[in-house]
């Protein structure tokens, strides 16, 4: 595989063309739930993202909407997030954040580490971005909104 | 100053091939491999430009063998070095058609528009004294810029206004690309102050028309400032000829070194204009209670200057101009309509004027269902170089409805085979991303 198309694995190709939880819900947060929203942008690409989150009363990410435009890597790597952090505990959602900046620092190495790895799932397709420098904050601008919704959301600080 | 050209472009056209391989041969960069070993494609001069080795010795030259302060010591070394700096401002005058004292240093087109903006916030705090007339708002004066701006001809007047009431109002882009001057009469009116406009876009390519716009604005008494980074490096200025009262360029972008730049300014007005930045080296008289300051062009230039990239982009214009600029012109018309091929290609959508009358190889583009990002990933694992995003100018690409494009563009050194080998990875890259 040469490395472009390491970068731009069928997964992401994938994830672009038909993005997971793409189109912001409106709906109210049930009972006891909190909800929090995020807009992001790339002032170098202009790639955006607005994000929500619905956070069950037990600290469990109950559901993830977004809204953006970008390229291929930012899209599909908010796609990606949103599929792996829906019902996943805030604690869990800190480690996958966690691990996916790690990845993304592995300069094209990726974790070394096969618990992590299998934790990331499918975001570990994202490795070959990570040797492309300027294209790192475009897969991390989804986790950017993930993180800030969750803080707006005030879900992390009854955790 | 050791100099310079080697090649000479012929009358009739642009450079011949020998003559570009001369030119080549100055650049060192342009050896470079990239990308596993790939020929290096360099379509991103309008970003900033590669350097002759005779910019690079220049410099160094200055450092090993002039290196002193100038403008203020007065042993051999400093009479050197201030001979050296103000020779390079001469060079820089001469190329654009301006005198000497005309030219101010700064850091960038950038710096330099700003410093005519604090001029103007500066003179309606009254500071200046009756000199600093011209450049005093009042409530209903109006500042005019272009849709088509790069931000730092934008936002610098954003902000003026915001700090002294003025309004801000814009002349709007067609659809062609080009600036849409149907109501120029209702948009620059005797309550406009500044016309700032920029003479090339770095999006679209199309030269704007100086003389249209510079009548405009003397038909109302108000002050052109003209953007002028992207048309210094590619065709003749003569800012006298053109009549503008302001003029802005970069030095890395006309093949000369980052860190410099030049504010032009019409004597009378430098005179009449009150400092931005305040210091040393811009003053006559300073006592505990106030300072007196020195005349133009020194005003302007507070504190220690970056003196060996001056005198690098002095080298730099001395370089363009024994090339030629009638020559760099047709060369580059000859490659924007050689950039301008790829609207065959399907699915590539350009932004921007897609006849070469008035415009120069600067081409930004769309690719139908593929990002901006994701092109330029493309054509980089091919060791092509372009610029991909909104490329300082959000509301221009806001008219265009579109977020970010590609942008290829050129400069002296490029090749009419280069920009081939650009349209054939773009032809690319639709069917790599299975774009249907
Ligand atoms: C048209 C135009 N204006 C202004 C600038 C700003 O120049 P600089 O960043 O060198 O100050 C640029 C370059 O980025 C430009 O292309």
């Amino acid at each position: 595989m040469s490395t472009l198309e390491q970068m731009y694995q069928q997964v992401i190709l994938d994830h672009a063309k038909h993005p997971v939880g793409r189109g912001l819900v409106d709906a109210a947060p049930g009972q006891g739930h909190l909800a929090g929203e995020s807009h992001q942008v790339n002032p170098t690409c202009g790639d955006e993202v607005t994000l929500r989150v619905d956070v069950t009363p037990d600290g469990a990410v109950a559901g993830v909407s977004w809204d953006g435009q970008g390229c291929s890597i930012s899209q599909a790597s908010v796609s990606v997030m949103a599929t792996l952090v829906e019902g996943a505990s805030l604690d869990e959602v800190a480690r996958l954040d966690g691990l996916f900046h790690d990845l993304m620092s592995s300069r094209g190495k990726g974790l070394d580490d096969d618990d992590a790895e299998d934790a990331l799932g499918d975001a570990t397709v994202f490795t070959g971005v990570s040797q492309y420098p300027a294209r790192i904050k475009c897969a991390l601008l989804g986790w950017a909104a993930l993180k800030d919704s969750l803080a707006r959301s005030g879900a992390l600080a009854t955790s | 100053m050791t100099t310079t050209a080697t090649v000479r472009p012929d009358e009739s056209g642009s450079l011949t091939t020998s003559e570009l391989a001369a030119v080549r041969a100055d650049f060192p960069l342009l050896e470079r491999t990239v990308r596993g070993g790939q020929p290096l494609v360099y379509l991103d001069s309008a970003a900033t430009s590669q350097k002759p080795q005779v910019v690079l010795d220049t410099e160094v030259d200055f450092y090993e063998q002039r290196n002193a302060a100038v403008h203020r010591g007065a042993h051999f070394l400093a009479e050197e070095a201030t001979e050296t700096f103000e020779q390079a401002r001469a060079a820089v005058a001469a190329f654009v058609g301006a005198d000497e004292g005309e030219i101010v240093w700064q850091p960038g087109a950038t710096a330099a528009i700003n410093v005519v903006a604090y001029a103007f916030s500066n003179a309606t705090l009254g500071r200046g004294g009756e000199a600093a007339a011209p450049f005093r708002l009042a409530p209903g004066d109006e500042i005019v810029v272009t849709e088509a701006e790069h931000h730092a001809n934008l936002v610098p007047w954003q902000e003026l206004c915001a700090r002294t009431g003025a309004v801000l109002r814009w002349i709007p882009v067609g659809d062609d690309g080009r600036l849409d001057l149907t109501d120029l009469d209702t948009i620059v009116t005797e309550r406009t102050r500044v016309l700032a406009f920029g003479h090339v876009s770095n999006v679209t390519g199309a030269v704007a028309p100086v003389d249209t716009l510079v009548a405009a604005a003397r038909r109302v008494g108000a002050l052109t400032v003209l953007d002028a980074c992207q048309s210094v490096p590619n065709l003749p200025v003569d800012l006298h000829e053109l009549g503008v009262d302001f003029a802005a360029f970069s030095g890395h972008k006309m093949l000369g070194p980052t860190g410099v730049g030049a504010l032009y300014g019409r004597r009378e007005l430098l005179e009449a204009m009150p400092p931005t930045l305040t210091g040393g080296s811009m003053v006559e008289v300073v006592t505990m209670e106030s300072t007196t300051y020195a005349p133009p062009p020194q005003r302007f230039e507070a504190g220690t200057q970056m003196v060996a990239q001056a005198v690098g982009m002095g080298c730099a214009a001395q370089y363009l101009g024994e090339l030629g600029m009638e020559g760099v012109l047709r060369h580059e018309q000859e490659l924007a309509a050689e950039m301008l091929k790829i609207a065959d290609i399907p699915g590539v959508r350009v932004i921007g004027p897609l006849d070469t009358a008035n415009r120069l190889a600067v081409v930004s583009f769309v690719v139908d269902g593929v990002h901006a990002h994701d092109v330029g990933q493309v054509l980089d694992d091919k060791g092509i170089a372009v610029r991909v995003g909104h490329h300082c100018a959000q509301p221009l690409h806001r008219r265009f409805g579109v977020a970010a494009t590609a942008r290829a563009s050129a400069s002296v050194y490029t090749t009419v085979e280069e920009v081939a080998a650009f349209r054939e990875a773009l032809a690319g890259v639709r069917a790599f991303f299975g774009a249907e």
